[in-house]
C-alpha cells in the first residue's frame, strides 16, 4: 500500500469554550483528490489551519510520509511541503504577482530577482494554462485571477499537498469548471488536492474520497464510488433537509422601485454602476446574480441612499427619490439589509434592545428625546420571540450571538418595520444550513405580506430557490433579465463573466 | 538676497532637517512593519538627554550617539512589547513612551541643564566635494551625522525595494496575516523594526544635543518627534521623500531663524511657529490629494492576533 502524504492522527484543538476539532483522523495520498466537508463551523477550516502550522493542536500528532513531524509555525508547513489557499486571499493588493509569489520564499537570497522568479512563474503558468502577468499589481486582478496566483504560489514553492479552502464561493460556473480541470492535472502529477466546501454537487463531481465533519467530528467518509447525497446530507446536517421552499403563487401588484439608468461611482471614484434600469413590484423577488464586486453593494446603496447616484432616476411608489437622506428613504419604507451585518447592520457591541431600536430612535420608541424603554425592551422580546432567535440575554452584546442569530435579528427588525421595498445583501452568506433555511422562510414570508424584495447573492441556487425574476450583474452592468423559470444556467453563468451572446465582452 | 545668503539658507536647511531625516526614516521602518510609534517624541528627547551625558562623560561624542542608540532601542523594546506582545493601542501606548521619555529626561538630565558640550560634532569639509561651486556649500560643509544620513537613505530605499527582507517587511504592513501564512515570524521582525525605528530616534536626538546645539535643555526636540510622525505621512512611507520633506521642514525653520535675524517685524513666535503651521497645511493637502490615505500601510495600526477568532 503507498504510504499516505500526510496523516493527522486523533487531532483535537480546544479554544477557550469550544471544541473546534474532537479526535479527528485523516490520510492524504499523493495523486487523490480528498473533498472536505461541512457546515460553517464545522471545523473544517480549523483542522486545515492545523496543519499549515497556524494554529497548535491541543493533541494528537502529524505524520508526514509516516514521519511524526512537528509543525509549529506556517513556515514548518510550507517546509514540509503544505500549501493552502485560504478562502479569504493571502495576497497584498499593493505588491505584483511575482512579489507576492516570492514572498512566501524565505529562503531566497537576500536580494531579489525579480527577473528570474518572474520568468519561473512565466513557465509554471504556461506549463498548468493558469494565465497570469506576473508585472500585474494584486488590485488590478479580478477575483479569479487572485486564486490563480495563490495556486501559483503553492506550485511554485512545490507544494505536495495542496489545500483549497471554499475555492469556487467566488467563481462563475466557467471558471468552476477550469479550476477543477486544473486540480486533476495537479493530482495526476503526484500531489494530494485537499478540496474544502459546502457545495455537494461540486464534491460529487470532482472528489476522489470524502471526509465529512459535523460539530467538529468526523462524521462519515465515502469514495467516488459509494456517493450518495442523500446520506451525505445526513452526515452533514445529522437530518433530512428541505430546500424545495413552499412557494405561493405569487401575486405581484404596483411597481414599487423603478431605476432608470443611474450610474454611480465605487469607493475608488472608478464608475461602479452603469446605466443600470429595473423595476420591482409589490410582493416581487427580484434577484440579482453576478460574481460579487460587480456593483451589487453600490446598487444597493444607492436605492438606500448611502451613495450618490451620479446619473439617471430612482421613483419609489411612483415619487422621484433620487439621491434623498437615508432618513427618509427609512421612512418612506425602504429597509436595508447590508452584507456586513456587525459593521454597517448592527451595533455588535450594543444589546439586541439597543439594537432594536437604533433605527427608530424618533419612531414608536421615543417620546421626544427620551426614549421608552419598556417599550424597547418588550419589542426586543417580541423580536426574539417570533424570530425564534437563541441567545443567552437580550442585554448581551450581539456580537456573542452565532452568524445565524445575528442575521434573524436583522431581518426582524427590518420586517417588524413592515417596509415596503427590501434591500437585503448576501443574507446568508457564512450561514448554516438550518440558518439558511429559516433566512429564506423569513424573506418568503415577507414576500407574502407585499413587500417587493431585492436580493443579492452570488449563489445561483438562493436565487433560483426565491426569487420571481433576475437580473444579471456584471462590471456595474446589467446584463441580462430573466424570469426565474427561464433561468439558465450556462447562459447566466456567461453573464455574469461579462460574455454576451454575440460572444463579446460587455455591451 | 545674495547667493551667499540663499547657500547658507540651504546648508542650514540640511543642518536643521538632519534630526528630522533620522527620525523620520525610523518611522518610516516603524510604520511599513505596521506598528505606529507615537513615542518619537520621547525617544528623541532621551536620546538627546542621554547622548549629551554620554558625550560629555566620554569626551567623544560617537560615545555619546551609541549611548543615545541604546536608550532610543529601549524606549522602544516597552513600545514593541506593549503593542507586539500584549496587543496594547498603539496610539496610547506611543503617547505613554513619549510622556515617561520627556519626563525621564528631564529626570536624568537636571545637573546638565546649561552645562557646556564636552564632545561636539564639528562642521567637517570634505576633500574635492566642498570645493564643487555653491552644491558643495551646501552638501558638504556639514558634520559626519549629516554624512551618514546621505548614506542611510538609499541604504533605506534599497532595502525596502530590491531585496527579500524588505518585501517582508513592506508586506507587513500591508497584510500581516498573509506574511504570517508565509511562514514569516511577524512578531520578531516587528520587534526588530520597533527598535531600529527607536534607535533612529535617539540619534535624532543625539543630533540636536551634540551637533545642532550642543547643550542640553529640557525639552529641547520642541514637537520635532511630532513633525517626524507628521512627515512620514508627507513622505508618503517612502525612503527619499522622506529626505526631501526633512530638508524642507529644516528650510522653513531655518528660514523663520534667518529672518528673525534680518530683523523682520514679525513677532519670533509667530515665525517660530511656522513649521508647526507648515506640517498642518502639508498635513491636509496630501491627506485632500486622493490616494494620500491609500498609500498608507493597509494594516497600519492594528494588532496582529494569529489566532483570532
Amino acid at each position: 500500500m503507498v504510504t499516505p502524504l500526510i496523516s493527522m492522527l486523533g487531532i483535537t484543538k480546544r479554544f477557550p469554550g469550544v471544541i473546534a476539532n474532537n479526535k479527528i483522523n485523516l490520510e492524504l495520498y499523493p495523486g487523490e483528490i480528498h473533498a472536505l466537508l461541512g457546515e460553517n463551523g464545522s471545523g473544517k477550516s480549523t483542522l486545515m489551519s492545523i496543519l499549515t502550522g497556524l494554529y497548535q493542536p491541543t493533541e494528537g500528532k502529524i505524520l508526514v510520509e509516516g514521519k511524526e513531524t512537528q509543525f509549529s509555525s506556517p513556515a514548518d508547513a510550507i517546509k514540509n511541503g503544505i500549501g493552502m489557499v485560504h478562502q479569504h486571499f493571502k495576497l497584498i493588493e499593493s505588491f505584483t504577482v511575482a512579489e507576492n509569489i516570492a514572498l512566501s520564499d524565505t529562503h531566497g537570497s537576500f536580494k531579489l530577482d525579480t527577473a528570474q522568479i518572474e520568468a519561473d512563474i512565466a513557465e509554471l503558468s504556461s506549463y498548468y494554462g493558469l494565465k497570469i502577468d506576473p508585472h500585474a499589481h494584486v488590485w488590478q486582478l479580478g477575483v479569479s485571477e487572485k486564486q490563480r496566483v495563490e495556486i501559483l504560489r503553492m506550485l511554485y514553492h512545490k507544494s505536495k499537498v495542496l489545500i483549497l479552502d471554499e475555492p469556487t464561493a467566488v467563481l462563475t460556473p466557467q471558471e468552476t469548471r477550469e479550476l477543477f480541470i486544473n486540480l486533476r492535472k495537479m493530482a495526476d502529477n503526484g500531489c494530494a488536492v485537499v478540496f474544502i466546501s459546502h457545495k455537494l454537487n461540486e464534491v460529487e463531481e470532482l472528489a476522489d474520497r470524502i471526509t465529512v465533519l459535523r460539530s467538529g467530528v468526523v462524521s462519515g467518509h465515502m469514495t467516488k464510488e459509494e456517493i450518495n447525497r442523500a446520506s451525505l446530507i445526513k452526515m452533514m446536517v445529522g437530518r433530512e433537509l428541505n430546500t424545495n421552499y413552499d412557494r405561493k403563487e405569487s401575486h405581484t401588484g404596483d411597481v414599487v422601485l423603478k431605476l432608470e439608468k443611474i450610474s454611480a461611482l465605487g469607493d475608488m471614484h472608478t464608475l461602479a454602476l452603469d446605466n443600470v434600469s429595473f423595476k420591482i413590484r409589490a410582493g416581487e423577488i427580484y434577484g440579482i446574480a453576478g460574481v460579487s464586486g460587480n456593483g451589487q453593494r453600490e446598487l444597493a446603496e444607492v436605492i438606500a441612499g448611502m451613495r450618490l447616484a451620479m446619473g439617471g432616476k430612482m421613483y419609489f411608489g411612483g415619487d422621484d427619490f433620487t439621491n434623498k437622506t437615508p432618513r427618509e428613504k427609512i421612512e418612506a419604507g425602504i429597509s436595508y439589509v447590508p452584507e456586513d451585518r456587525l459593521g454597517t447592520g448592527l451595533a455588535p457591541n450594543l444589546s439586541s434592545v439597543d439594537n432594536i431600536i437604533l433605527k427608530e430612535y424618533n419612531g414608536r420608541f421615543a417620546e421626544g428625546w427620551r426614549i421608552k424603554w419598556q417599550a424597547a425592551v418588550s419589542a426586543a422580546k417580541h423580536t426574539v420571540e417570533e424570530f425564534d432567535i437563541k441567545q443567552g440575554s437580550i442585554y448581551q452584546p450581539v456580537k456573542m450571538m452565532s452568524g445565524g442569530n445575528i442575521q434573524k435579528l436583522l431581518l426582524g427588525r427590518e420586517i417588524a418595520a413592515k417596509p415596503k421595498l427590501m434591500v437585503v445583501l448576501y443574507p446568508v452568506r457564512g450561514l448554516d444550513i438550518g440558518a439558511i433555511e429559516a433566512v429564506h422562510k423569513l424573506l418568503l414570508k415577507l414576500k407574502e405580506q407585499n413587500t417587493a424584495i431585492l436580493l443579492v447573492s452570488e449563489e445561483l441556487e438562493e436565487i433560483a430557490a426565491l426569487a420571481d425574476r433576475v437580473g444579471v450583474m456584471f462590471a456595474g452592468k446589467l446584463m441580462g433579465e430573466f424570469a426565474v423559470q427561464d433561468m439558465d444556467i450556462e447562459k447566466i453563468g456567461a453573464l455574469m463573466a461579462g460574455v454576451t451572446e454575440d460572444g463579446g465582452e460587455g455591451k | 538676497m545674495s547667493e551667499d545668503f540663499i547657500v547658507s539658507l540651504l546648508a542650514a536647511a540640511i543642518t536643521m532637517g538632519t534630526p528630522l531625516l533620522y527620525a523620520a526614516l525610523g518611522e518610516v521602518i516603524c510604520e511599513r512593519s505596521g506598528i505606529i510609534n507615537l513615542g518619537v517624541e520621547g525617544m528623541m528627547l532621551i536620546g538627546a538627554c542621554v547622548g549629551f551625558i554620554a558625550g560629555n562623560s566620554f569626551g567623544s561624542p560617537w560615545a555619546g550617539v551609541a549611548a543615545a542608540i541604546a536608550a532610543g532601542a529601549l524606549l522602544a523594546l516597552i513600545h514593541a512589547f506593549l503593542t507586539v506582545t500584549l496587543r496594547a493601542n498603539q496610539v496610547v501606548s506611543g503617547l505613554a513612551v513619549t510622556l515617561f521619555g520627556t519626563g525621564l529626561s528631564g529626570y536624568l538630565g537636571q545637573d546638565y541643564v546649561g552645562q557646556p558640550a564636552g564632545a561636539v560634532f564639528g562642521k567637517i569639509a570634505l576633500p574635492v566635494l566642498s570645493d564643487i561651486p555653491v552644491i558643495g556649500s551646501i552638501l558638504f560643509k556639514q558634520d559626519a551625522l549629516v554624512y551618514i544620513s546621505y548614506f542611510l537613505v538609499p541604504l533605506a530605499a534599497w532595502y525596502f525595494y530590491k531585496t527579500r527582507s524588505g518585501l517582508f517587511l513592506r508586506a507587513m504592513g500591508e497584510n500581516p496575516a498573509a506574511v504570517d501564512a508565509a511562514g514569516i515570524n511577524v512578531f520578531r521582525l516587528r520587534y526588530l523594526y520597533i527598535i531600529v525605528g527607536g534607535a533612529l530616534a535617539g540619534v535624532a536626538g543625539a543630533y540636536l544635543s551634540l551637533a545642532y546645539a550642543p547643550s542640553w535643555l529640557e525639552n529641547m526636540t520642541a514637537g520635532r518627534g511630532w513633525i517626524a510622525v507628521a512627515l512620514v505621512i508627507f513622505a508618503l512611507w517612502d525612503p527619499w521623500r522622506a529626505m526631501a520633506g526633512s530638508y524642507l521642514f529644516g528650510g522653513i525653520d531655518a528660514l523663520g531663524f534667518n529672518l528673525q535675524v534680518l530683523g523682520l517685524p514679525v513677532s519670533g513666535f509667530i515665525l517660530n511657529m511656522l513649521p508647526y503651521i507648515f506640517t498642518v497645511l502639508v498635513l491636509v493637502l496630501v491627506l485632500k490629494r486622493r490616494g494620500g490615505r491609500s498609500a498608507a500601510p493597509q494594516a497600519l495600526g492594528l494588532p496582529y492576533d494569529r489566532e483570532e477568532r
